[in-house]
Protein backbone atom coordinates (compact mmCIF):
# COMPACT_ATOMS: atom_id res chain seq x y z
CA UNK A 1 0.00 0.00 0.00
CA UNK A 2 1.47 3.47 -0.90
CA UNK A 3 1.49 6.49 1.23
CA UNK A 4 -0.50 8.50 -1.13
CA UNK A 5 -3.35 5.86 -0.75
CA UNK A 6 -2.72 5.39 3.28
CA UNK A 7 -3.05 9.42 3.04
CA UNK A 8 -6.43 9.38 1.57
CA UNK A 9 -7.86 6.78 3.61
CA UNK A 10 -6.95 8.41 6.58
CA UNK A 11 -8.59 11.00 5.11
CA UNK A 12 -11.42 10.02 4.02
CA UNK A 13 -12.12 8.04 7.85
CA UNK A 14 -11.54 11.96 9.25
CA UNK A 15 -14.13 13.26 6.82
CA UNK A 16 -16.84 9.94 6.52
CA UNK A 17 -16.71 8.39 9.63
CA UNK A 18 -19.04 10.34 11.82
CA UNK A 19 -21.23 10.72 8.93
CA UNK A 20 -21.37 6.79 8.19
CA UNK A 21 -21.91 6.12 11.86
CA UNK A 22 -24.68 8.55 11.65
CA UNK A 23 -26.69 6.96 8.78
CA UNK A 24 -25.60 3.13 9.91
CA UNK A 25 -27.14 4.08 13.29
CA UNK A 26 -30.34 4.76 11.92
CA UNK A 27 -30.28 1.68 9.30
CA UNK A 28 -29.29 -0.85 11.87
CA UNK A 29 -31.09 0.72 15.23
CA UNK A 30 -28.17 0.21 18.00
CA UNK A 31 -25.34 2.29 19.00
CA UNK A 32 -23.28 -0.46 19.43
CA UNK A 33 -23.63 -2.61 16.43
CA UNK A 34 -23.49 0.71 14.30
CA UNK A 35 -19.71 0.81 15.39
CA UNK A 36 -18.88 -2.88 14.68
CA UNK A 37 -20.21 -2.21 11.16
CA UNK A 38 -18.32 1.21 10.62
CA UNK A 39 -15.20 -0.79 11.76
CA UNK A 40 -15.37 -3.94 9.61
CA UNK A 41 -16.58 -1.30 6.59
CA UNK A 42 -12.84 0.46 7.21
CA UNK A 43 -11.23 -2.93 7.66
CA UNK A 44 -13.13 -3.73 4.13
CA UNK A 45 -12.05 -1.09 2.71
CA UNK A 46 -8.39 -1.04 3.71
CA UNK A 47 -8.48 -4.69 2.12
CA UNK A 48 -10.19 -4.25 -1.25
CA UNK A 49 -9.38 -0.53 -2.09
CA UNK A 50 -5.86 -0.88 -2.91
CA UNK A 51 -7.03 -3.85 -5.54
CA UNK A 52 -10.11 -2.46 -6.80
CA UNK A 53 -9.76 1.33 -6.72
CA UNK A 54 -11.31 3.73 -4.57
CA UNK A 55 -15.04 3.64 -5.33
CA UNK A 56 -17.06 6.89 -6.90
CA UNK A 57 -19.09 6.96 -3.83
CA UNK A 58 -16.93 5.91 -0.69
CA UNK A 59 -19.68 6.78 1.72
CA UNK A 60 -22.32 5.10 -0.11
CA UNK A 61 -20.07 1.97 -0.41
CA UNK A 62 -19.04 2.56 3.22
CA UNK A 63 -22.67 2.46 4.62
CA UNK A 64 -23.46 -0.62 2.55
CA UNK A 65 -20.67 -2.61 3.41
CA UNK A 66 -20.98 -1.85 6.97
CA UNK A 67 -24.87 -2.98 6.62
CA UNK A 68 -23.77 -5.93 5.38
CA UNK A 69 -21.54 -6.55 7.78
CA UNK A 70 -23.76 -6.31 10.59
CA UNK A 71 -26.34 -8.70 9.04
CA UNK A 72 -23.71 -11.20 8.36
CA UNK A 73 -22.75 -10.23 12.03
CA UNK A 74 -26.25 -10.73 13.74
CA UNK A 75 -26.47 -13.92 11.78
CA UNK A 76 -23.63 -15.20 13.86
CA UNK A 77 -24.73 -14.16 16.94
CA UNK A 78 -27.83 -15.94 15.70
CA UNK A 79 -26.34 -19.60 15.92
CA UNK A 80 -26.53 -19.15 19.80
CA UNK A 81 -29.34 -16.59 20.39
CA UNK A 82 -32.11 -17.16 17.93
CA UNK A 83 -33.62 -13.60 19.32
CA UNK A 84 -31.00 -12.24 16.72
CA UNK A 85 -32.24 -14.22 13.67
CA UNK A 86 -35.79 -11.75 13.53
CA UNK A 87 -33.72 -8.70 13.75
CA UNK A 88 -31.20 -9.68 10.50
CA UNK A 89 -34.33 -10.99 9.05
CA UNK A 90 -35.77 -7.20 9.24
CA UNK A 91 -32.77 -5.58 7.98
CA UNK A 92 -32.32 -7.60 5.37
CA UNK A 93 -35.90 -7.21 3.85
CA UNK A 94 -35.16 -3.36 4.72
CA UNK A 95 -32.27 -3.58 2.44
CA UNK A 96 -33.92 -5.08 -0.13
CA UNK A 97 -36.91 -2.35 0.23
CA UNK A 98 -35.22 0.74 0.32
CA UNK A 99 -33.27 2.74 -1.70
CA UNK A 100 -29.43 4.02 -0.98
CA UNK A 101 -31.11 7.71 0.06
CA UNK A 102 -27.89 10.40 -0.45
CA UNK A 103 -29.64 13.55 1.08
CA UNK A 104 -31.08 11.77 4.24
CA UNK A 105 -27.09 11.75 5.28
CA UNK A 106 -27.27 15.07 6.75
CA UNK A 107 -30.00 14.88 8.57
CA UNK A 108 -28.78 11.70 10.45
CA UNK A 109 -25.78 13.84 11.74
CA UNK A 110 -28.62 16.20 13.13
CA UNK A 111 -30.28 12.94 14.58
CA UNK A 112 -27.20 12.05 15.89
CA UNK A 113 -26.95 14.89 17.91
CA UNK A 114 -30.38 15.29 19.09
CA UNK A 115 -30.55 11.76 20.54
CA UNK A 116 -27.06 12.23 22.10
CA UNK A 117 -28.02 15.36 23.98
CA UNK A 118 -31.23 13.82 24.75
CA UNK A 119 -32.43 15.52 27.81
CA UNK A 120 -33.56 12.45 29.30
CA UNK A 121 -29.86 11.88 29.55
CA UNK A 122 -27.72 13.06 32.30
CA UNK A 123 -25.53 16.09 31.38
CA UNK A 124 -22.60 14.54 32.03
CA UNK A 125 -23.47 11.57 30.19
CA UNK A 126 -24.87 13.96 27.11
CA UNK A 127 -21.04 15.20 26.75
CA UNK A 128 -19.68 12.17 26.98
CA UNK A 129 -21.58 10.67 24.17
CA UNK A 130 -21.33 13.80 21.94
CA UNK A 131 -17.61 13.44 22.11
CA UNK A 132 -17.32 10.01 21.38
CA UNK A 133 -20.18 9.88 18.58
CA UNK A 134 -20.69 13.00 16.80
CA UNK A 135 -16.77 14.09 17.59
CA UNK A 136 -14.88 11.08 17.29
CA UNK A 137 -12.72 11.40 20.22
CA UNK A 138 -11.87 7.95 21.97
CA UNK A 139 -12.94 7.08 25.37
CA UNK A 140 -9.37 7.67 26.71
CA UNK A 141 -9.11 11.25 25.06
CA UNK A 142 -12.35 12.24 26.69
CA UNK A 143 -11.58 10.67 30.17
CA UNK A 144 -8.26 12.47 29.95
CA UNK A 145 -9.94 15.88 29.26
CA UNK A 146 -12.27 15.55 31.74
CA UNK A 147 -9.31 14.49 34.20
CA UNK A 148 -12.15 11.65 34.90
CA UNK A 149 -10.58 7.58 35.23
CA UNK A 150 -11.13 5.86 32.18
CA UNK A 151 -13.53 3.45 33.15
CA UNK A 152 -15.60 6.14 34.67
CA UNK A 153 -16.44 8.09 31.77
CA UNK A 154 -16.25 4.49 30.14
CA UNK A 155 -19.29 3.64 32.29
CA UNK A 156 -21.02 6.62 31.76
CA UNK A 157 -21.27 6.08 27.76
CA UNK A 158 -22.38 2.23 28.52
CA UNK A 159 -24.87 3.47 30.49
CA UNK A 160 -26.24 6.41 28.00
CA UNK A 161 -26.46 3.60 25.38
CA UNK A 162 -28.11 1.52 26.63
CA UNK A 163 -30.83 3.93 28.26
CA UNK A 164 -30.85 5.28 24.44
CA UNK A 165 -31.83 1.45 23.56
CA UNK A 166 -33.76 0.65 26.76
CA UNK A 167 -36.01 3.20 27.29
CA UNK A 168 -36.46 3.65 23.63
CA UNK A 169 -34.88 7.18 23.05
CA UNK A 170 -35.86 7.88 19.74
CA UNK A 171 -33.24 8.21 16.57
CA UNK A 172 -35.20 11.60 15.28
CA UNK A 173 -34.58 15.83 14.83
CA UNK A 174 -37.68 16.53 17.37
CA UNK A 175 -40.61 17.72 15.29
CA UNK A 176 -41.27 21.80 15.63
CA UNK A 177 -43.27 21.87 18.72
CA UNK A 178 -40.40 20.57 20.74
CA UNK A 179 -37.41 21.84 18.55
CA UNK A 180 -36.81 25.12 20.65
CA UNK A 181 -36.75 23.14 24.25
CA UNK A 182 -34.60 20.24 22.83
CA UNK A 183 -32.26 22.81 20.81
CA UNK A 184 -31.58 24.06 24.28
CA UNK A 185 -30.53 20.97 25.65
CA UNK A 186 -28.01 20.64 22.64
CA UNK A 187 -26.69 24.14 22.95
CA UNK A 188 -26.56 23.76 26.56
CA UNK A 189 -24.09 20.17 26.13
CA UNK A 190 -21.79 22.18 23.55
CA UNK A 191 -21.64 25.08 25.42
CA UNK A 192 -20.30 23.03 28.71
CA UNK A 193 -17.71 21.40 26.56
CA UNK A 194 -16.60 24.69 25.47
CA UNK A 195 -16.15 25.67 29.51
CA UNK A 196 -14.79 22.56 30.51
CA UNK A 197 -11.92 23.32 27.95
CA UNK A 198 -12.02 26.94 28.48
CA UNK A 199 -12.28 27.91 32.04
CA UNK A 200 -9.57 25.22 32.72
CA UNK A 201 -7.34 26.59 31.02
CA UNK A 202 -4.24 27.64 32.90
CA UNK A 203 -1.82 26.62 30.21
CA UNK A 204 -1.17 23.93 31.90
CA UNK A 205 -3.48 20.98 30.16
CA UNK A 206 -3.60 21.64 26.17
CA UNK A 207 -5.62 18.15 25.95
CA UNK A 208 -8.47 20.74 27.54
CA UNK A 209 -7.91 23.39 24.97
CA UNK A 210 -8.90 20.59 22.50
CA UNK A 211 -12.22 20.66 24.37
CA UNK A 212 -13.28 24.16 23.31
CA UNK A 213 -12.33 23.91 19.81
CA UNK A 214 -14.33 20.61 19.75
CA UNK A 215 -16.93 22.57 20.67
CA UNK A 216 -16.43 25.24 18.35
CA UNK A 217 -16.55 22.61 15.67
CA UNK A 218 -19.53 21.38 16.97
CA UNK A 219 -21.24 24.52 16.83
CA UNK A 220 -20.08 25.29 13.18
CA UNK A 221 -21.54 21.81 12.04
CA UNK A 222 -24.73 22.57 14.36
CA UNK A 223 -25.33 25.99 12.12
CA UNK A 224 -24.87 24.28 8.67
CA UNK A 225 -27.16 21.68 9.54
CA UNK A 226 -29.94 23.92 11.58
CA UNK A 227 -29.46 27.21 10.90
CA UNK A 228 -31.49 28.97 13.89
CA UNK A 229 -30.44 32.04 15.40
CA UNK A 230 -29.55 30.69 18.80
CA UNK A 231 -27.62 28.58 17.75
CA UNK A 232 -25.63 31.16 15.75
CA UNK A 233 -25.83 33.07 19.08
CA UNK A 234 -24.01 30.09 20.82
CA UNK A 235 -21.68 29.78 18.00
CA UNK A 236 -20.90 33.09 17.89
CA UNK A 237 -20.34 33.71 21.79
CA UNK A 238 -18.09 29.96 21.54
CA UNK A 239 -15.86 31.95 18.88
CA UNK A 240 -16.02 35.70 20.83
CA UNK A 241 -14.88 34.06 23.94
CA UNK A 242 -12.25 31.95 22.41
CA UNK A 243 -10.62 34.75 20.43
CA UNK A 244 -9.31 36.26 24.02
CA UNK A 245 -7.57 32.67 24.55
CA UNK A 246 -3.85 34.03 23.86
CA UNK A 247 -4.47 37.34 25.89
CA UNK A 248 -6.15 35.87 29.67
CA UNK A 249 -3.61 33.60 30.48
CA UNK A 250 0.32 34.75 30.98
CA UNK A 251 3.43 32.26 30.15
CA UNK A 252 3.30 31.51 33.55
CA UNK A 253 -0.39 30.32 34.04
CA UNK A 254 -1.75 33.32 35.86
CA UNK A 255 -5.22 34.69 35.00
CA UNK A 256 -5.13 38.39 33.21
CA UNK A 257 -8.43 40.40 33.97
CA UNK A 258 -9.69 41.66 30.22
CA UNK A 259 -8.83 45.14 31.24
CA UNK A 260 -4.99 44.00 31.42
CA UNK A 261 -5.07 41.95 28.83
CA UNK A 262 -3.01 42.36 25.33
CA UNK A 263 -5.83 43.52 22.50
CA UNK A 264 -3.66 43.00 19.68
CA UNK A 265 -3.72 39.22 20.57
CA UNK A 266 -7.25 38.91 20.54
CA UNK A 267 -7.93 36.60 17.36
CA UNK A 268 -9.48 39.42 14.68
CA UNK A 269 -10.44 36.61 12.39
CA UNK A 270 -12.71 34.89 15.37
CA UNK A 271 -14.06 38.38 16.14
CA UNK A 272 -15.22 39.12 13.22
CA UNK A 273 -16.74 35.98 12.35
CA UNK A 274 -18.52 35.88 15.81
CA UNK A 275 -19.81 39.92 15.41
CA UNK A 276 -21.45 39.15 11.48
CA UNK A 277 -23.01 36.04 13.46
CA UNK A 278 -24.40 37.80 16.45
CA UNK A 279 -26.07 40.66 13.79
CA UNK A 280 -27.70 38.15 12.17
CA UNK A 281 -29.30 36.69 15.11
CA UNK A 282 -30.12 39.75 16.61
CA UNK A 283 -31.89 40.17 13.40
CA UNK A 284 -34.13 37.60 13.60
CA UNK A 285 -35.84 38.56 16.34
CA UNK A 286 -35.77 35.17 17.64
CA UNK A 287 -32.68 34.61 19.43
CA UNK A 288 -32.32 33.87 23.10
CA UNK A 289 -29.40 34.36 25.59
CA UNK A 290 -26.64 32.88 23.97
CA UNK A 291 -27.02 35.66 21.39
CA UNK A 292 -27.54 38.36 24.09
CA UNK A 293 -24.26 37.01 26.06
CA UNK A 294 -22.47 36.59 22.59
CA UNK A 295 -23.25 40.50 21.98
CA UNK A 296 -22.03 41.37 24.99
CA UNK A 297 -18.72 39.66 24.48
CA UNK A 298 -19.00 41.39 20.57
CA UNK A 299 -19.01 44.53 22.53
CA UNK A 300 -15.91 43.97 24.61
CA UNK A 301 -14.34 42.72 21.59
CA UNK A 302 -14.78 45.77 19.27
CA UNK A 303 -13.75 48.16 21.90
CA UNK A 304 -9.89 49.89 21.72
CA UNK A 305 -9.86 49.63 25.55
CA UNK A 306 -11.83 49.46 28.68
CA UNK A 307 -12.51 53.36 28.84
CA UNK A 308 -13.82 53.03 25.58
CA UNK A 309 -16.01 50.38 25.92
CA UNK A 310 -19.70 51.23 25.33
CA UNK A 311 -20.67 50.23 29.15
CA UNK A 312 -24.39 51.62 28.47
CA UNK A 313 -24.90 49.03 25.86
CA UNK A 314 -23.87 46.34 27.85
CA UNK A 315 -25.72 46.97 30.79
CA UNK A 316 -29.01 47.28 28.70
CA UNK A 317 -28.15 43.67 27.33
CA UNK A 318 -27.70 42.33 31.07
CA UNK A 319 -30.90 44.01 31.38
CA UNK A 320 -32.49 42.27 28.54
CA UNK A 321 -30.80 38.95 29.41
CA UNK A 322 -31.76 39.14 32.79
CA UNK A 323 -35.41 39.19 31.29
CA UNK A 324 -34.96 35.84 29.73
CA UNK A 325 -33.13 34.03 32.13
CA UNK A 326 -32.88 35.69 35.92
CA UNK A 327 -29.79 34.56 37.84
CA UNK A 328 -27.63 36.28 40.36
CA UNK A 329 -24.57 35.56 38.26
CA UNK A 330 -25.78 37.89 35.73
CA UNK A 331 -27.10 40.64 38.21
CA UNK A 332 -23.61 40.15 39.21
CA UNK A 333 -21.97 41.28 35.89
CA UNK A 334 -24.41 43.64 35.18
CA UNK A 335 -23.64 45.14 38.65
CA UNK A 336 -19.92 45.52 37.79
CA UNK A 337 -21.50 46.89 33.80
CA UNK A 338 -23.07 49.87 36.11
CA UNK A 339 -19.82 50.68 37.83
CA UNK A 340 -18.17 51.10 34.75
CA UNK A 341 -21.11 53.36 33.31
CA UNK A 342 -21.82 55.38 36.84
CA UNK A 343 -18.92 54.99 39.31
CA UNK A 344 -17.76 51.57 41.50
CA UNK A 345 -20.28 53.42 44.78
CA UNK A 346 -23.25 52.47 41.57
CA UNK A 347 -21.87 48.75 41.52
CA UNK A 348 -21.06 48.05 45.09
CA UNK A 349 -25.07 49.30 46.15
CA UNK A 350 -26.09 46.26 43.58
CA UNK A 351 -23.34 43.67 45.18
CA UNK A 352 -24.35 44.79 48.50
CA UNK A 353 -28.09 44.20 47.99
CA UNK A 354 -27.77 41.28 46.22
CA UNK A 355 -25.19 39.57 49.23
CA UNK A 356 -27.39 41.26 51.39
CA UNK A 357 -30.74 38.79 50.06
CA UNK A 358 -28.29 35.77 50.73
CA UNK A 359 -27.39 35.40 46.88
CA UNK A 360 -23.56 34.76 45.73
CA UNK A 361 -22.53 34.57 49.32
CA UNK A 362 -20.12 31.94 49.40
CA UNK A 363 -18.86 32.99 45.41
CA UNK A 364 -15.34 33.85 45.01
CA UNK A 365 -16.10 36.15 42.24
CA UNK A 366 -18.51 38.32 44.11
CA UNK A 367 -16.43 39.31 47.00
CA UNK A 368 -13.64 39.68 44.37
CA UNK A 369 -15.90 42.58 42.39
CA UNK A 370 -16.45 44.04 45.87
CA UNK A 371 -12.94 44.21 46.55
CA UNK A 372 -11.78 45.82 43.09
CA UNK A 373 -14.86 48.57 43.60
CA UNK A 374 -13.29 49.05 47.00
CA UNK A 375 -9.60 49.34 45.25
CA UNK A 376 -10.90 51.38 43.26
CA UNK A 377 -12.13 53.30 45.63
CA UNK A 378 -9.11 53.93 47.17
CA UNK A 379 -11.12 51.98 50.70
CA UNK A 380 -7.84 49.77 51.15
CA UNK A 381 -9.51 48.12 54.51
CA UNK A 382 -12.52 47.17 52.50
CA UNK A 383 -11.01 46.25 49.79
CA UNK A 384 -8.09 44.04 51.68
CA UNK A 385 -11.12 42.06 53.64
CA UNK A 386 -12.91 41.43 50.29
CA UNK A 387 -10.20 39.97 48.33
CA UNK A 388 -9.49 37.95 51.59
CA UNK A 389 -13.16 36.22 51.99
CA UNK A 390 -12.64 35.99 47.79
CA UNK A 391 -9.05 34.10 48.74
CA UNK A 392 -10.47 31.86 51.23
CA UNK A 393 -13.45 30.79 48.64
CA UNK A 394 -11.67 30.45 45.07
CA UNK A 395 -10.92 26.65 43.82
CA UNK A 396 -8.58 27.30 41.24
CA UNK A 397 -4.95 28.07 41.26
CA UNK A 398 -4.50 30.83 38.56
CA UNK A 399 -7.35 32.52 40.38
CA UNK A 400 -5.90 31.89 44.25
CA UNK A 401 -2.63 33.51 42.74
CA UNK A 402 -4.45 36.28 40.91
CA UNK A 403 -6.12 37.42 44.30
CA UNK A 404 -3.33 36.84 46.37
CA UNK A 405 -1.10 39.10 44.00
CA UNK A 406 -3.86 41.90 44.34
CA UNK A 407 -3.80 41.33 48.06
CA UNK A 408 -0.22 42.03 47.72
CA UNK A 409 -0.26 44.79 45.63
CA UNK A 410 -2.69 46.27 47.77
CA UNK A 411 -0.45 46.15 50.83
CA UNK A 412 2.85 47.63 48.46
CA UNK A 413 0.58 50.53 47.18
CA UNK B 1 -43.53 -0.12 23.47
CA UNK B 2 -45.24 0.13 27.62
CA UNK B 3 -44.47 3.01 29.62
CA UNK B 4 -45.49 3.67 33.58
CA UNK B 5 -46.36 7.34 34.26
CA UNK B 6 -45.83 7.31 38.07
CA UNK B 7 -47.21 10.93 39.51
CA UNK B 8 -45.71 12.12 42.44
CA UNK B 9 -46.78 15.44 44.30
CA UNK B 10 -46.39 16.78 47.98
CA UNK B 11 -49.64 15.64 49.62
CA UNK B 12 -49.12 18.44 51.96
CA UNK B 13 -49.71 21.01 49.20
CA UNK B 14 -52.24 19.08 47.81
CA UNK B 15 -54.07 18.73 51.10
CA UNK B 16 -54.07 23.09 51.08
CA UNK B 17 -56.23 22.92 47.91
CA UNK B 18 -59.69 24.10 48.08
CA UNK B 19 -62.54 21.77 47.51
CA UNK B 20 -63.21 23.91 44.03
CA UNK B 21 -59.65 23.35 43.03
CA UNK B 22 -59.10 19.65 43.70
CA UNK B 23 -62.84 19.21 42.00
CA UNK B 24 -61.60 20.73 39.11
CA UNK B 25 -57.96 18.88 39.29
CA UNK B 26 -59.94 15.76 39.11
CA UNK B 27 -62.24 16.62 35.86
CA UNK B 28 -59.23 17.01 34.57
CA UNK B 29 -57.89 13.74 35.03
CA UNK B 30 -60.48 12.43 33.90
CA UNK B 31 -60.73 14.34 30.62
CA UNK B 32 -56.83 13.19 30.28
CA UNK B 33 -57.76 9.52 30.54
CA UNK B 34 -60.34 10.00 27.97
CA UNK B 35 -57.90 11.39 25.76
CA UNK B 36 -55.49 8.98 26.11
CA UNK B 37 -57.79 6.58 25.85
CA UNK B 38 -59.45 7.69 22.41
CA UNK B 39 -55.82 7.90 21.18
CA UNK B 40 -55.18 4.36 22.08
CA UNK B 41 -52.23 5.36 24.79
CA UNK B 42 -54.07 4.20 28.22
CA UNK B 43 -53.60 0.78 28.79
CA UNK B 44 -54.40 1.04 32.32
CA UNK B 45 -54.27 3.36 35.83
CA UNK B 46 -55.74 4.71 39.05
CA UNK B 47 -54.98 7.46 41.69
CA UNK B 48 -53.96 6.39 45.21
CA UNK B 49 -55.60 7.38 48.25
CA UNK B 50 -52.34 9.48 50.67
CA UNK B 51 -49.61 7.18 51.87
CA UNK B 52 -51.01 7.53 55.72
CA UNK B 53 -53.01 4.93 54.29
CA UNK B 54 -50.02 2.29 52.75
CA UNK B 55 -48.53 -0.79 54.47
CA UNK B 56 -45.03 -1.70 53.30
CA UNK B 57 -44.67 -5.31 53.38
CA UNK B 58 -41.18 -7.86 53.19
CA UNK B 59 -40.47 -11.26 53.28
CA UNK B 60 -37.01 -12.18 54.99
CA UNK B 61 -36.47 -15.95 56.08
CA UNK B 62 -40.21 -16.95 54.96
CA UNK B 63 -41.49 -14.36 57.81
CA UNK B 64 -43.78 -11.69 56.49
CA UNK B 65 -43.11 -8.37 58.08
CA UNK B 66 -45.57 -5.15 57.77
CA UNK B 67 -44.60 -1.70 58.40
CA UNK B 68 -47.12 1.33 58.35
CA UNK B 69 -46.30 3.84 55.83
CA UNK B 70 -44.62 4.09 52.58
CA UNK B 71 -41.07 2.32 52.13
CA UNK B 72 -39.11 5.58 52.18
CA UNK B 73 -40.14 8.73 53.22
CA UNK B 74 -39.52 11.29 50.54
CA UNK B 75 -40.49 14.89 49.58
CA UNK B 76 -43.34 14.11 47.13
CA UNK B 77 -45.36 11.27 47.40
CA UNK B 78 -46.64 8.39 45.00
CA UNK B 79 -50.11 9.54 44.19
CA UNK B 80 -51.18 7.48 41.27
CA UNK B 81 -50.26 6.16 37.55
CA UNK B 82 -51.24 5.32 34.35
CA UNK B 83 -49.96 2.71 31.83
CA UNK B 84 -49.12 4.15 28.89
CA UNK B 85 -48.49 2.82 24.90
CA UNK B 86 -46.25 5.14 23.00
CA UNK B 87 -44.46 4.37 20.63
CA UNK B 88 -40.70 5.77 22.01
CA UNK B 89 -39.67 7.58 25.05
CA UNK B 90 -40.68 11.21 23.06
CA UNK B 91 -44.15 10.31 22.61
CA UNK B 92 -44.29 8.89 26.21
CA UNK B 93 -42.73 12.33 27.28
CA UNK B 94 -44.82 14.41 25.66
CA UNK B 95 -48.30 12.29 27.06
CA UNK B 96 -46.56 12.16 30.53
CA UNK B 97 -46.12 15.85 30.12
CA UNK B 98 -50.38 16.74 29.90
CA UNK B 99 -51.00 14.39 32.62
CA UNK B 100 -52.74 17.46 35.13
CA UNK B 101 -51.03 16.57 38.52
CA UNK B 102 -47.70 16.94 36.54
CA UNK B 103 -48.47 20.94 37.18
CA UNK B 104 -47.94 19.86 40.84
CA UNK B 105 -45.35 17.48 41.49
CA UNK B 106 -43.59 15.55 39.25
CA UNK B 107 -43.94 12.21 36.99
CA UNK B 108 -41.59 9.49 36.45
CA UNK B 109 -41.53 8.00 33.01
CA UNK B 110 -40.40 4.01 33.31
CA UNK B 111 -40.10 1.72 30.44
CA UNK B 112 -41.80 -1.76 31.29
CA UNK B 113 -40.34 -4.86 30.76
CA UNK B 114 -41.63 -8.15 29.81
CA UNK B 115 -41.50 -10.92 32.62
CA UNK B 116 -39.81 -14.18 30.67
CA UNK B 117 -39.06 -17.65 31.90
CA UNK B 118 -35.95 -17.59 31.28
CA UNK B 119 -33.60 -15.32 29.72
CA UNK B 120 -34.23 -11.95 32.16
CA UNK B 121 -30.84 -10.03 32.84
CA UNK B 122 -30.53 -9.94 36.92
CA UNK B 123 -31.61 -6.63 38.24
CA UNK B 124 -34.02 -6.96 35.39
CA UNK B 125 -31.80 -5.51 32.87
CA UNK B 126 -33.19 -5.18 29.50
CA UNK B 127 -31.73 -7.90 27.04
CA UNK B 128 -29.27 -6.54 24.59
CA UNK B 129 -30.88 -7.71 21.15
CA UNK B 130 -29.35 -5.55 18.93
CA UNK B 131 -31.92 -3.49 17.01
CA UNK B 132 -35.22 -3.07 18.20
CA UNK B 133 -34.88 -0.28 19.84
CA UNK B 134 -34.98 2.79 17.26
Amino acid sequence: MTHAFQARLDQLYKAESRRVLATLIRLLGDFDLAEEALHEAFAAALAQWPKDGIPGNPRAWLVSTGRFKAIDQLRRKARFDVSYEDVAERLEAELATEEEEEHGIEDDRLRLIFTCCHPSLAPEAQLALTLREVCGLTTEEIASAFLIPTPTLAQRIVRAKAKIRDARIPYQVPEANQLPQRLQSVLHAIYLIFNEGYSASAGDNLIRHDLAAEAIRLAHLLCKLLPEPEAEGLLALLLLQDSRRAARVSADGDLILLEQQDRALWDQQQINEGANLVLRALASRRFGPYTLQAAIAAIHAEAASVETTDWPQIVGLYDALLELTPSPVIELNRAVAVAMRDGPEQGLLLIDALLARGALTDYHLSHAARADLYRRLGQKDEARAAYQRALALAQQGPEQRFLARRLAELDAG
Amino acid sequence: MKYLALVYYDEKIMNRLSQQEWDSLNQECMACVARLSDGGHYITGSPLLPTSTATTVRVRDNRVTTTDGPFAETKEQLAGFYMLEAKDLDEAIALAGKIPPARYGSVEVRPARELMEKGNQAGGNATETAGESL
